[in-house]
């Protein structure tokens, strides 16, 4: 293993971390709300009666964070380079996967750490597992 | 307060991915490139949150309602079952396709990035999919669901 020290920003990335806890904070002590973000959409597009409506105001807030944020400062636009096809494919599969699992990287990897929760220690394990090896998959072994 | 509430959340929480650099792909997957060059970036990203999320979830856990009035919805579920392990198994290898996670996928849609939104709309349709598989979230109540 390498360390790739050019591109390791530990300061923000702590900052962005810490900031991203206090949310999850002000979500589930001011609405008793866990903050994954796969299950708050999941609840969007699968809706039960009268759980709707914060669940949109939360996704309008993270939809109109870049904008809020680049008042403030320089924002660095993402570039995503996968290819069409491999999107989709991905975005079926992240889909699917976190709604079966019961949550993602912000539902389970942060939440649901957060509350000791077994179910969520397993659950960031195995995607982070199976994130490393597909990535291994396609950096290492495709041609 | 209930919508101003989750509102200001979702814009603290996309403005704390974006600090975080979880909102650049490219950063995501040098975290998983366990064997290429690797930037831990990440780990950091998540001991942050987790350090905040302990002391809130340790107060949550104490109350039976939120500051709104509503209650507490902290998921009851504990048994570690197939769909939690296959589902995260799944979830995993999207995530290594694109290096876009759930949170940071809608963040990019908010920077106007047509690939987002095409990663969005197909994590949408994902989870319409698993509606219409006919398998449930393990208790359909309020209470039960994970995240």
């Amino acid at each position: 293993m390498t360390i790739d020290w050019a591109h390791f920003t530990p300061w923000t990335s702590l900052a962005g971390g810490l900031i991203i806890g206090l949310a999850a904070g002000a979500l589930i002590l001011g609405v008793g709300r866990i903050m994954g973000a796969a299950g708050i959409l999941g609840g969007v597009v699968d809706p039960r009666p009268d759980d709707i409506e914060w669940r949109l105001w939360l996704i309008a807030g993270l939809l109109l964070a870049p904008s809020a944020l680049g008042l403030f400062s320089a924002v660095k636009t993402p570039i995503i380079e996968t290819s069409w096809p491999a999107l989709v494919v991905s975005g079926l599969l992240v889909g699917f996967g976190t709604r079966l699992g019961a949550g993602c990287t912000s539902g389970h990897g942060i939440c649901g750490i957060s509350r000791l929760s077994p179910r969520s220690f397993v659950a960031t394990a195995l995607f982070m597992a199976s994130g490393f090896a597909t990535v291994f998959v396609v950096r290492h072994l495709l041609p | 307060m209930r919508a101003t509430l989750s509102f200001a959340v979702g814009l603290v929480f996309g403005i704390g991915l974006c600090i975080s650099g979880m909102t650049e792909p490219a950063k995501v997957l040098g975290f998983l490139d366990l064997c290429g060059l690797w930037d831990p970036s990440l780990a950091l990203v998540m001991g942050g949150a987790v350090a905040v999320g302990l002391v809130a979830f340790g107060l949550a856990k104490r109350r039976r309602f939120a500051l709104d009035g509503e209650p507490m919805q902290l998921p009851a579920v504990r048994d570690i079952d197939r769909p939690l392990v296959v589902g995260s198994l799944i979830f995993g290898v999207g995530w290594g396709l694109a290096g876009i996670c759930p949170g940071p996928g809608i963040v990019d849609v908010g920077f106007v990035n047509p690939r987002a939104l095409v990663f969005v709309a197909a994590m949408a349709a994902g989870m319409l999919a698993f509606r219409f598989v006919g398998l449930r979230l393990p208790a359909p109540g309020p209470i039960g669901q994970d995240a």
